[in-house]
């Protein structure tokens, strides 16, 4: 048989990507749901370290079941339009933060979510999600703030593809536990959290930059006081 | 098949040291040890059995479009480890990012299938894929052992420098920072080619 002709060549090479996609397509289908299990995990202990809990001198604890911290500790999720209010009948756990990063860019019907979470101390702090655009691919994080309506309790971070060791360190317990205390206002009135290159001091509105990241610690900066806007209004109350 | 078919891969033929082939995720996913063995057993997989694969093909494979066929083998094995890694070790997955997706541009995989599986029959194409994987691997955890070692103090997680060492604890040591970066891989690859060298007296240039 002549395999160079091209008859033979067009139709070996469909039927081996329709073999190869059909095999991929069958395991994808057939690992999704463990897949979209670590992925919710993932998300619920990223808002329970964003409230200090399961951390152990502000390192994540390897052993926690973050999945039943976060069924006893939050105690409402809902979600707010872009004029504070509350927005009946959506599921903030599955809210995209992407669309509504979108939406907030780009103009639109918002859904913000806010999780509500009761401390080991009876008090509740109040989670706010952020998500943006680092400089190679997503960034996102939770902030929880206290009663009064502007101390941050904690914070965490996350992103898809900063450099490791770089942009990267915002995931790392060091850069979030400097969030721990700081606070959303300045004589009286909203100020977002600053990311200060070569040092916050005691600026009790910043926090250290990372040394080497600019375009991250920056872009962290603008996404957290793109979403604080919307959550100012809900807070305090 | 003669004992070289696997030997050779591990020492004068190794993809890392002597071939210098594969080096960017060798620098990336060496700063711990179990990154390491992770990436190790999966390019092994991918190399054994995308060697296999083309092996059973070779005689069928249209000889312009060959490389894409190779690309298309290679990929769907990338995927199935990269989609298995996800479901089942979520952290390593996170760990290792987008390091796993490019096993695909690593030239060990695409150089054994040219340079071996296209002309041999699938057993001796397998186990080349197989001991090519291994060697690039050992060459891996050679450096991760040192890179955690030093620039974390542990070893797969688990502290290996005692706590009361550290000054932080009132003793005399401290973690090497520039262990945990990029350019301290290169250096120890260096030594490890270095050493690898002067072992094998064949490898040097006059």
């Amino acid at each position: 048989m002549n395999t160079n002709s091209n008859t033979y060549t067009i139709i070996y090479t469909t039927v081996l990507v329709v073999v190869v996609a059909a095999i991929l397509a069958i395991i994808a289908s057939v690992l999704k749901p463990r897949q979209t299990a670590n992925v919710e995990l993932e998300q619920m202990k990223s808002i329970m370290l964003a409230a200090n809990i399961g951390e152990t001198n502000g390192q994540p604890d390897k052993k926690a079941d973050f999945k039943k911290l976060y069924d006893q500790h939050i105690t409402d999720a809902y979600a707010i339009d872009a004029n504070g209010n509350k927005v009946a009948g959506v599921d903030a756990f599955h809210v995209d933060l992407k669309s509504q990063y979108n939406a907030i860019k780009n103009g639109g019907e918002l859904t913000l979510p806010v999780y509500k979470c009761k401390l080991d101390d009876g008090n509740t702090v109040t989670i706010l999600p952020c998500y943006g655009a680092g400089l190679w691919g997503a960034i996102w994080g939770y902030l929880s703030v206290e009663e009064d309506g502007e101390t941050l309790h904690g914070a965490t971070f996350a992103h898809a593809s900063e450099t490791p060791g770089l942009g990267g360190e915002i995931a790392e317990p060091w850069f979030y536990n400097q969030f721990d205390g700081k606070s959303l206002k300045n004589s009286g009135a909203f100020s977002s959290i600053k990311i200060v290159k070569g040092g916050a001091g005691s600026d009790r509105n910043g926090v250290d930059a990372i040394s080497g990241a600019t375009i991250t610690s920056r872009s962290l900066q603008n996404t957290i006081e793109q979403w604080m806007n919307y959550y100012k209004l809900i807070l305090g109350e | 098949m003669d004992k070289e078919t696997y030997l050779k891969p591990l020492f004068k033929g190794n993809p890392i040291t002597v071939l210098v082939l594969g080096i960017c995720s060798s620098l990336a996913v060496t700063v711990q040890l179990k990154g390491a063995l992770v990436m190790a057993l999966s390019v092994t997989l991918v190399t054994a059995f995308s060697s296999l694969f083309i092996s059973l093909l070779r005689n069928t494979i249209p000889n312009r479009v060959r490389i894409i066929v190779q690309l298309v083998v290679v990929a769907m094995f990338v995927i199935l480890i990269d989609q298995a890694l996800k479901a089942f070790s979520y952290d390593t997955s996170k760990m290792l990012s987008v390091y796993i997706g490019l096993i695909i541009t690593n030239c060990i995989i695409m150089g054994r299938i040219e340079a071996f599986a296209l002309g041999n029959k699938p057993w001796p194409s397998f186990v080349d894929g197989a001991f090519n994987g291994l060697g690039y691997g050992m060459i891996l955890i050679i450096v991760a052992f040192f890179r955690e070692l030093f620039g974390s103090g542990t070893l797969l997680g688990y502290q290996i420098i005692p706590q009361s060492w550290y000054i932080e604890n009132g003793g005399w040591y401290a973690n090497n920072g520039l262990m945990i970066l990029p350019p301290m891989a290169l250096i120890l690859l260096g030594c490890v080619v270095w050493v690898h060298r002067s072992i094998d007296k064949e490898l040097q240039e006059q």
